[in-house]
């Protein structure tokens, strides 16, 4: 064999797993190269917010339009403050939306959801979203179902 | 009695030399290299590894990737859900059996290979001249496969992935008619850059050490006779196999098993 022949193999072998990283990366994890669009984040305080987690997706009307990016836990409410990353220019959405926790199908993962309202005020980069209805949980729903039941 | 208590004993001695051996061979050599010289040695090797390696992974993996999604999609087709085929074979490639099975094979197609052209050189008493003519073998043979299996393997392992998951993509889309834009948005939300991808190809360096360390050193220590270097090629590909599989679920423990 060439040394020639070799070289060409070898450069064309490490290419094709560059290649294969860099659409792993792309394609399957898929980083966009432009991750600094714009953007503005929401707070909303729930109830219970189990099931969500980082990164789940904000959606309105069904269609994605942001991500959450944070959940923390207010000691002195108890209520979980979670932070959400809006695609797009602020003034989209107004004062009075609604935020509520779905699940995507049956067995699927749980999102948060925004209903749009009809205030005159558009909410900011920053700001609460007052009306929110926290997830369902199974059991607590169960539990009510038979104290109904029993009494 | 006492008879059977020494023969456990040395034996048990035996095997801790040996590995004190492959220790000193191993930081030996990986710390003689690389000088410019030496890269066309690297080179060499990475074609006898690595690219010969292409065939056998390129076809595994496409089967692979196909039967997974082949599953994946009659499974889950019960629940309604085929949109988590794509995710779930992204993540089973990513996270394990991509790593696991192209080390597996590596250490099939390359480990065996190497162990049994080191040994054969050692039957032929080429180490031994090569010494005498003032060259250290530890560099001049054992450094470039050891640098080559490092270097090859984690390419394998993404060419793997790949070729898999496009197997995944013509059996699920293509064939059973699985929707392609839920495909690749299932796979794209759940699959992680550094999660996923990243500590994939960690585990694949994992792999890649143990792999070429075993094989080389099981060729450098074999006994120098036809049977020697039989048994020799037969404890790489068993030691490797085994010691893969030991090592990807300590892997998994520590990289995921957040408990």
């Amino acid at each position: 064999m060439h040394m020639r022949t070799i070289e060409i193999s070898v450069g064309a072998f490490v290419l094709a797993g560059i290649l294969a990283l860099v659409f792993l990366a792309v394609k399957v994890s898929g980083i966009s190269l432009s991750a600094d669009r714009a953007g503005y984040t929401l707070l909303a305080r729930f109830d219970d917010v189990s099931g969500l987690r980082l990164r789940s997706k904000v959606s309105m009307a069904g269609v994605t339009i942001g991500r959450v990016a944070r959940i923390e836990v207010d000691m002195e409410y108890g209520q979980a403050v979670v932070t959400m990353e809006i695609e797009g220019d602020e003034g989209g959405l107004t004062a009075d939306t609604g935020a509520q926790i779905l699940t995507e199908g049956v067995l699927g993962a749980r999102y948060v959801n925004l209903m749009p309202g009809a205030d005159e005020e558009m909410l900011g980069d920053g700001d609460y979203i007052t009306e929110t209805q926290g997830a369902l949980v199974l059991e607590n729903l169960i539990g009510d179902l038979v104290t109904r039941l029993g009494a | 009695m006492i008879r059977f208590v020494r023969s456990v004993g040395s034996q048990a001695l035996e095997r801790l030399a040996g590995l004190g051996r492959s220790t000193v061979m191993w930081a030996t050599a990986i710390w003689g290299l690389p000088g410019p010289g030496d890269l066309v040695l690297v080179l060499r090797q990475i074609y006898h590894v690595g690219v010969l390696s292409l065939i056998i992974i390129v076809l595994s993996a496409f089967s692979i990737g196909a039967v997974i999604a082949l599953q994946f999609y009659t499974q889950l087709s019960r629940f309604g859900a085929e949109d988590a085929v794509g995710l779930g074979l992204a993540l089973t490639l990513l996270r394990e059996l991509g790593p696991v099975v192209t080390a597996l094979l590596f250490a099939g197609r390359a480990g065996s290979a190497i162990t049994a052209e080191i040994g054969l050189m050692k039957a032929t008493e080429q180490l031994s001249s090569m010494e005498m003519m003032g060259v250290d073998p530890l560099h001049r043979i054992v450094a470039p496969r050891l640098w080559a299996g490092i270097i090859s393997l984690p390419l394998l392992t993404a060419v793997f992935n790949v070729v898999a998951i496009y197997g995944g993509v013509v059996v699920a889309v293509e064939w059973l008619g699985s929707d392609p834009g839920a495909f690749w948005s299932g796979m794209r939300d759940a699959v992680e850059l550094w999660d996923d991808v990243g500590k994939g190809m960690l585990k694949s360096v994992a792999f890649a050490l143990v792999v070429t360390w075993i094989a080389v050193f099981q060729g450098y220590d074999t006994e120098p006779t036809a049977e020697g270097i039989g048994l020799a090629t037969t404890r790489t590909v068993v030691l490797s196999s085994v010691m893969v599989l030991a090592m990807d679920f300590l892997l998994t423990l520590s990289m995921y098993g957040d408990f």
